[in-house]
Order: C-alpha cells, then sequence, then structure tokens
C-alpha cells in the first residue's frame, strides 16, 4: 500500500480527488475517507453522555455494598403510586367521608351526595359485582337479578349495604347472612319430590298436574312451610325464597325444582367490607338499590 | 507492516485495534467482556442488594394440591391471557388491589407474571368469587359474564386426579429451591387429598401450610382437576396480610 502511494508522489493521506485525509487504508485502489462525524451528531452523543451522568445522580442508579444509591430526587416507584393514590383519594376526601357516615334511609335527600354514591357506586359494581350479578345487574343463574324488586334478603338500601359488607354464606365473615335449606334428597322419598315439585309449580301459578300435586301440600307443609310460608311468600329474616312470584333464581322447572329439592342449594356471597372502604360499600348499595327494585327502609 | 508505518504516528493504546479487528478470535473474546460487564453491573446486584430482596410475613410454599392447581394453570395456558402482576400504578391498584411484590412470586418455579391481558390480572383473586362461581365460570364462562370470550374448560370437573406423582412433583420444587420441609414431602399425599375434604383431618395440613383454606372446592363427590384448580385461584394472593403490611418506600 504505502508503495502505490509513494509512487504516486502525493502525501500519504491525502485522497488525490476529493483532497480530503484517508483513513491510510486501502483496497485493490479504493481508499477510504477520513470524515469528521457531523458536528450535530457528535453533539448529541455529548450531549446524551452529560444526561446520562445527570440522570444516575439524580435517579436511583449505582449498585453499591448493600443497595443502590437513591438520586437527589429521591424517587421511587412505591412512593409515586403511594402520593397518586393520596392525590386522588384527596380529591374525594370530604364527599367519601360524609357518604361513609351518612345514614342509608335518608341518602336519597341530600341529591348532591346521592348522585355521587350512585356515580361511583357505580364503578365500583362494574369492577367487583358485575362478574356474577352481570355488568347490566340481570344476574344469571345462581346469582340473583338485582334490577326487580324481589329480594332474597331486604331490598332497602340498609339491607343491601349490610349484605354487601358481609356476604352470603360465606366461612369468612362471621356476620354474613346465613341459611342453609336441608337436601330432602335424603329425607324425601322420589315420589313425595315430584309431589311438592308440582305444589311448588301451583304456588306460583305455573301449569301443574292437580293429581301428582294432591299429596305436596301436606309435605309442603310439613317440610318447608315454616322457612318459605303457609303461602310460599318467603321469609327474607332466612334468605328464604318467594315460592308464590314468577322469578327463579335457578330455575322454576320441574327438572330444576326437582334438582333444588333434592340437593338444596347453596349460594355464596363474598364479604366485600374488607375488600372495599365503607365510602364504596354505601355507593354501591345506593347504585343497587337505585336499579329498579329498591324499598324503602322499614319502619 | 504497511500497516505499522500507516499507524506509527499516532502510536499508543488506541492504536492497537488493528490487532482486535485481525483476530476473529480475540475478536470474539474481548466483545464477550464487554457484554459481560453490562450484565455484572445490571444483574449480579439484585442477587445481593438487601432491598431487592424483600421478605414479606405470610409467604408459604404451595399445598400439594394448590400446586397441582398451578400445574394445570400453567398446562392450559392461562398465562396467555391472565397476567399475575398487578403494577404500581393507581388504576391498576383500584382495580385489583394492592400491587404485587416479588416475594409473593417467590416460591413460582416459574413465575407466572405473563405479558398479556385478554383477561384480567388475576393475582389477587382469590377469595373474590365464590367457589360455586369459579365452577360455573370455568364450565362456561358466558354463562356467568356473556361478553367474556374465555374458552370453556368444563373437561376439568371430568378429569379425575390423584397423588401418585404429588410427592415427586414437591421433591422436584424442593430440588429448585423450595423450602418443603421432609415433613411436607412425607405428607404430601395425604395432604393433597385433605384438602379437598372437609370431613378429613387436615390439622397437620394447616399446620405445615397455614391460611390453606379446606373445602370441597367443586362442590362434586371425589377429587377432579376442577377441585385443584379452584383450590389455587382461590388462594391466590391471599397470603400475605396488607392490612400490616408496611412497604418500604426504597424499593
Amino acid at each position: 500500500m504505502s508503495a502505490q502511494n509513494t509512487q504516486s508522489g502525493k502525501n500519504d493521506k491525502v485522497d488525490d480527488v476529493s483532497g480530503i485525509e484517508t483513513t491510510g487504508h486501502e483496497w485493490d485502489g479504493i481508499q477510504e475517507l477520513n470524515n469528521p462525524l457531523p458536528r450535530w451528531w457528535l453533539w448529541c452523543f455529548y450531549l446524551t453522555i452529560i444526561w446520562g451522568i445527570g440522570y444516575s445522580v439524580a435517579y436511583p442508579a449505582w449498585p453499591l455494598i448493600n443497595g443502590a444509591t437513591e438520586g437527589l430526587l429521591g424517587y421511587s416507584t412505591r412512593g409515586e403510586v403511594a402520593q397518586d393514590i393520596d392525590e386522588f383519594r384527596e380529591a374525594s376526601a370530604a364527599r367519601d367521608a360524609q357518604l361513609a357516615s351518612a345514614d342509608l334511609d335518608t341518602l336519597r335527600e341530600n341529591d348532591d351526595l346521592f348522585r355521587y354514591a350512585v356515580s361511583s357506586g357505580g364503578s365500583v359494581f362494574r369492577n367487583n359485582c358485575s362478574q356474577c350479578h352481570g355488568s347490566g345487574a340481570a344476574g344469571a343463574k345462581g346469582y340473583p337479578n338485582l334490577l326487580d324488586d324481589d329480594w332474597l334478603w331486604g331490598g332497602s338500601m340498609e339491607d343491601i349495604a349490610y349484605t354487601v359488607r358481609h356476604g352470603i354464606r360465606n366461612d369468612v365473615d362471621d356476620d354474613a347472612r346465613y341459611s342453609e335449606m336441608p337436601a330432602f334428597g335424603e329425607l324425601l322419598e322420589k315420589e313425595e319430590i315430584t309431589a311438592l315439585v308440582e305444589h311448588v309449580r301451583s304456588l306460583s301459578g305455573e301449569e301443574f298436574d292437580a293429581a301428582v300435586a294432591a299429596p305436596g301440600a301436606e309435605l309442603y307443609a310439613d317440610n318447608c312451610s315454616s322457612c318459605h310460608g303457609d303461602a310460599g311468600l318467603g321469609d327474607r329474616d332466612q334468605g328464604a325464597p318467594n315460592l308464590a312470584d314468577a322469578i327463579w333464581l335457578y330455575g322454576g322447572d320441574r327438572e330444576a325444582l326437582t334438582d333444588t329439592i333434592t340437593n338444596a342449594r347453596f349460594g355464596v356471597m363474598p364479604p366485600w367490607g374488607t375488600r372495599l372502604t365503607e365510602a364504596q360499600v354505601q355507593a354501591v348499595s345506593a347504585y343497587v338499590h337505585q336499579l329498579g327494585g329498591g324499598e324503602e327502609p322499614a319502619n | 507492516m504497511s500497516d505499522n508505518q500507516n499507524t506509527a504516528p499516532k502510536k499508543g493504546f488506541l492504536a492497537r485495534h488493528a490487532m482486535i479487528e485481525r483476530s476473529a478470535t480475540l475478536l470474539m473474546v474481548l466483545s464477550l467482556a464487554v457484554v459481560t460487564i453490562g450484565g455484572i453491573v445490571e444483574i449480579a446486584p439484585l442477587f445481593y442488594l438487601e432491598n431487592t430482596i424483600e421478605e414479606v410475613d405470610g409467604m408459604r410454599p404451595y399445598t400439594p394440591l394448590e400446586l397441582t392447581g398451578r400445574e394445570i394453570y400453567v398446562r392450559e395456558g392461562c398465562y396467555t391471557c391472565h397476567s399475575q402482576m398487578i403494577r404500581p400504578m393507581r388504576d391498576e391498584v383500584d382495580r385489583y388491589g394492592h400491587y404485587s411484590l416479588a416475594a409473593e412470586s417467590m416460591y413460582d418455579h416459574p413465575h407466572q407474571w405473563g405479558s398479556k391481558r385478554t383477561g384480567p390480572d388475576v393475582a389477587r383473586v382469590g377469595g373474590r368469587y365464590s367457589d360455586g362461581w369459579h365452577v360455573d365460570h370455568l364450565m362456561d364462562p358466558q354463562s356467568v359474564v356473556p361478553e367474556s370470550i374465555m374458552p370453556k374448560y368444563a373437561f376439568l370437573a371430568r378429569t379425575p386426579i390423584d397423588a401418585k406423582y404429588i410427592e415427586d412433583l414437591i421433591r422436584t420444587q424442593r430440588f429448585v429451591g423450595v423450602p418443603y420441609t421432609d415433613e411436607m414431602v412425607e405428607n404430601a399425599a395425604a395432604d393433597f387429598l385433605a384438602q379437598a375434604d372437609p370431613d378429613s383431618d387436615y390439622d397437620g395440613l394447616q399446620e405445615r401450610y397455614s391460611n390453606a383454606q379446606v373445602r370441597n372446592f367443586d362442590g362434586q363427590p371425589g377429587l377432579t382437576e376442577m377441585d385443584a384448580m379452584v383450590a389455587y385461584l382461590q388462594m391466590l394472593g391471599t397470603l400475605v396480610d396488607f392490612s400490616t403490611f408496611t412497604p418500604d418506600a426504597s424499593r
């Protein structure tokens, strides 16, 4: 290479054509120009280095023996989320405190607070309740419809709040609403259950076989009426469903009723008092109450 | 030779790159060295820095039945649609509960953090719904959540499980670092059966595994994959008591 360059009689490091310095490498007569890096690029490069140093000083960065440098700004991911949550809590703190201690029986009279409760309760419902009761609160088989005016455990806002707070038949909350229907498959004969099914259908005004249902009335009085009432109107103190209306949680056809009487049902609702704040419990109760079936408080 | 002449004026250490560029082996070895420095600086400290290792009260290895449920969770690829990591952001905390702690995955091999949420996060799904809901939902998700696109897993309830390999499974977990005691290994099969049977003698189980829930999880006679799955789901996120947990802000 050097031999060629020497032959050309020019300076070793300058390209003949452009007059620009070369790197001194040459491959079969092709030379590499040694242009300087663009100035803007070089400055950006230096700036990133300076920025990098500043960043590692301001934020947690360098690992040391026991911990990492904490950075001058004192940033931590946990600190940031805690602060973010606090800011939002503070924004609604006054109303939440008011709602948490509000008397639900008279909540509707406070228009402003009631509207706040319903709209915040709506988001609580969609996040926590809709998985079972449906996003429109229409329920599903085994999960009560909250839009109608049929209530198993009471439909006043206070009753709803108790149910939300403690849940139903769970083994977590000692104050959970609790009742248990026996599985009559172990107590009655199959024919007796068939008779009961027909009798229950007669109570709710559905088509039934009078001949089969005949012995059902006495069986009902002996086994069912203590909870469901003589006329099948149910008992909210025990969460015993009304059998005389057209609303069925697990279905009112013969097959479903036979299954219900034979094996009993045991619907469980978890307690939400430990997961939600008191204001959220009150809010979601107000939301559910105004969906359509909310009742006036019992006097 | 000629190169020496050309680079001679520059001299010094930096001029020696020609040597590296001309030896593929040397280039490879030195590249590896450079990349290793990155690894050492970024990864190695995580194994010894005190503030990256957080001990949390309540964490315990999975019970044999929960572990079996977890195996099913992994087998069915639940992690492709459900994450198990609540990120430290306000909206996540509002929706799912306290953000996940690294310690909550300490007995997961491998962890189930996931990276895609077609369905919701399940890191704290335990206790949120009833067992009956989980069974209904796994059998036919659309029966309770009509807008769901989750597939049906009804076969779980038809697939019996037994304790044949549970001890091996626990031993394997111990091999990779989960602190199962000898007692836990010896009683693996008994604990496996006891957890889903409320009529069994489950005192030993609860002694070995704090807060172990004992129920007939799927409500059916017999032990099926549904029992194991629901036992696993109902336990997720319930071990750490966040009413007594104080986060150390420097983490």
